[in-house]
């Protein structure tokens, strides 16, 4: 049976973000309709049946987020839509945004009124300005045909969803540097518990949720949580968003079952067709750059979130990135951690300092005067970095140098061996970069 | 000054704890425009939760003058009704938010893996040769300012470069060179735009 796209299958029609298209071909804000004749109570046991899972890279059960929310407070309640995605390798988010608007926002609202929430905001990352109008306007329409605002559908309930826009900080992303974000303060995590369905954004109940998992929230309430959940593997339910970018012929947004192979999606001739320039395959990362990389001998793994995690690696945000032969394995490395230095927020140390440290000790053996007791340093500096933060964000700067090291430890050994970098591929910079203006 | 035995602490270079305070810069206040914009935005949060404006009121004020000076920042404070030094650290952690003057147009490349693997590195090299800079410099012109910087979330059409708000996708190194020229004479034309949005142009 061929899988039938469900948060994508028309985006690439003229006018798709439009409130008109959305109701007249994608059965818009019918879920709503129906979500507002149900008890709020029974909308969290319909998503916590389908196994809905966060989408935004740790795949925690959506239902169970919502149950968490605290009931019983005279506080008022939210809805954060994780709209910052800067995992690099991930744009899935960007074009469910900027093409199925609509979708997101009936997902808020419909979020909203399972867990007694008024207002939903949508923090959207400061790069995707062009966006944020789509979705403005898209929110606007929304507004003047009752499908937000006060007394939505006569039911009574009422709900106003608010951008927000945040100013270039990958540390948003994560669930609590989110919500200071959101309070006008620097990005930086809050240690938890309590988690934000405690104390969230205004110290109120939150909940945090990626775009992507609002949006899988309509069909859900419309088609049953049974529908959803044969849509993949046990306990993967649902459609999922595969980004695929690195060198394959062709890069992009696609949507599967979970029951599709990494194999499938980077050869499969409606997904990337294969590698660029007919070189051959070398790694993957399979969901965004703070994952391990996964090898040949694994492609044939399904890419859903448990069949990647028995395979070694998580499928985190679904960003695939494909890498040929060309590819040096330090490089690799020295540029991610590069990113990872540049974003880190400041506020734990180990992640602070080891992340300039494990850059600068990549930067010394890409260069080639690195040292034997180089590579052991790495591993050791990398290793004290893992579990020793208040986020995640230590063990995604971490993973790149642990990985590459665990599977490529060859290449970091010749570079120091022949004081040069083995594998400069011609899509490299001519001069080596001058590091650390940041 | 270094904690770690094997490595030094860079200290020739910047170091972030070393980071200057703002230049005052001239006074500063919002535009009538831009003064209704802050008070229409600032209604989308409670009304004990101000400071939650504090990143639209920085864009508003980098929107009026290009970029964010000592004034503006404590004019923002007493908008929000906050503290200066509240407005600052936000400022300072914020990657979009300029403290310094900026060229007309600021070429961000991505150069983040993705980018990377297409060549991201080599179309800086070709930018910064073409205008004659570094990355982080502007052209003595004003006109042009070159940065890179990390994962813009546009991988499948790498590499990309976003020029102020605007998107430019798939800018092969080659091609660096000439496009500087045709943003030269077409001003915003020039940019392909986000794929995903153009339609809508």
């Amino acid at each position: 049976m061929a899988f039938e796209p469900v948060l994508t299958n028309h985006v690439r029609e003229p006018n798709s973000f439009t409130l008109d298209f959305y109701q007249k071909n994608a059965r818009g804000y019918e879920g709503l309709r129906k979500a507002l004749t149900l008890k709020p109570n029974d909308i969290i046991e319909q998503v916590k049946a389908s196994g809905l899972r966060g989408r935004g890279g740790a795949g925690f059960p959506t239902g169970l987020k919502w149950q968490f929310v605290l009931k019983d407070t005279p506080k008022p309640k939210y809805i954060a839509c994780n709209a910052d995605e800067s995992e690099p390798g991930t744009f899935k988010d960007h074009v469910l945004m900027e093409r199925n608007p609509h979708l997101l926002i009936e997902g808020c609202a419909i979020g909203c009124y399972a867990i007694g929430a008024k207002v939903a905001y949508i923090y959207i990352r400061g790069e995707f300005y062009h966006v944020q109008e789509t979705l403005e306007r898209a929110i606007d329409e929304a507004y003047r045909a009752g499908f937000l605002g006060k007394n939505i559908l006569g039911s009574g309930f009422d709900c106003d969803v608010y951008m927000h826009r945040g100013a270039g900080a990958y540390e948003a992303g994560e669930e609590t540097a989110l919500i200071e974000s959101l309070e006008g303060k620097r990005a930086q995590p809050r240690i938890k518990p309590p988690f934000p369905a405690v104390a969230g954004l205004y110290q109120c109940p939150t909940a945090v949720n990626n775009v992507e998992t609002l949006c899988n929230v309509p069909p859900i309430v419309l088609n049953g949580p049974e529908w959803f959940s044969a849509l993949g593997p046990e306990k993967n339910g649902g459609p999922k968003l595969y980004c695929i970018s690195g060198h394959v012929k062709r890069p992009g947004v696609y949507e599967a079952s979970m029951h599709t192979t990494l194999r499938e999606l980077i050869y499969g001739d409606q997904y990337a067709q294969g590698m660029l320039n007919g070189r051959k395959f070398k790694a993957i990362i399979p969901g965004g750059s703070s994952v391990p990389i996964l090898l040949d001998k694994d492609l044939d793994t399904p890419a859903s979130f448990d069949h990647i995690q028995k395979a070694g690696s998580l499928l985190g945000s679904a960003g695939l990135i494909v890498m040929d032969e060309s590819v040096c394995m330090v490089w690799l490395a020295m540029n991610l951690l590069h990113f990872y230095r540049h974003e880190s927020c400041g506020k734990c140390t180990p992640c602070r300092e080891g992340g300039d440290w494990l850059y600068k000790l990549l930067q010394r053996v890409e260069r080639g005067e690195g040292r034997t007791k180089d590579i052991d340093l790495l591993y050791g500096v990398a290793s004290n970095i893992v579990g020793k933060t208040l986020c995640a964000f230590g063990d995604a700067a971490a993973t790149p140098v642990l990985t590459t090291l665990n599977l490529f430890r060859h290449e970091f050994e010749a570079h120091v061996k022949e004081g040069r970098c083995t594998l400069p591929a011609e899509w490299r910079a001519k001069q080596p970069l001058t590091a650390g203006a940041h | 000054m270094s904690f770690h035995p094997e490595m030094d602490y860079a200290p020739a270079r910047f170091h972030r704890s070393e980071r200057k305070l703002a230049e005052a810069g001239e006074a500063f206040a919002y535009s009538a425009e831009n003064q209704a914009r802050f008070n229409e935005n600032v209604q989308r949060y409670p009304s004990d939760q101000r400071q939650s404006a504090i990143l639209y009121a920085l864009y508003l004020v980098q929107k009026q003058q290009g970029y964010i000076t000592g004034t503006s920042m404590r004019f923002v404070a007493t908008q929000i009704g906050c503290t200066a030094a509240e407005v600052e650290d936000v400022v300072s952690y914020y990657t979009m938010f300029y403290t310094k003057p900026v060229g007309k147009y600021v070429l961000n490349v991505c150069r983040t893996l993705s980018c990377a693997l297409m060549g991201a590195e080599r179309v800086t090299e070709e930018l910064c040769a073409k205008l004659g800079v570094h990355p982080g410099q502007t052209t003595s012109d004003g006109e042009f300012t070159v940065i890179e910087v990390e994962c813009l979330g546009a991988c499948d059409r790498a590499p990309v470069v976003m020029v102020n708000d605007d998107w430019h996708e798939r800018l092969a190194p080659e091609q660096a060179g000439a496009f500087v020229d045709d943003i030269k004479e077409r001003g915003r034309a020039a940019f392909t735009g986000c794929h995903l949005h153009v339609e809508k142009k």
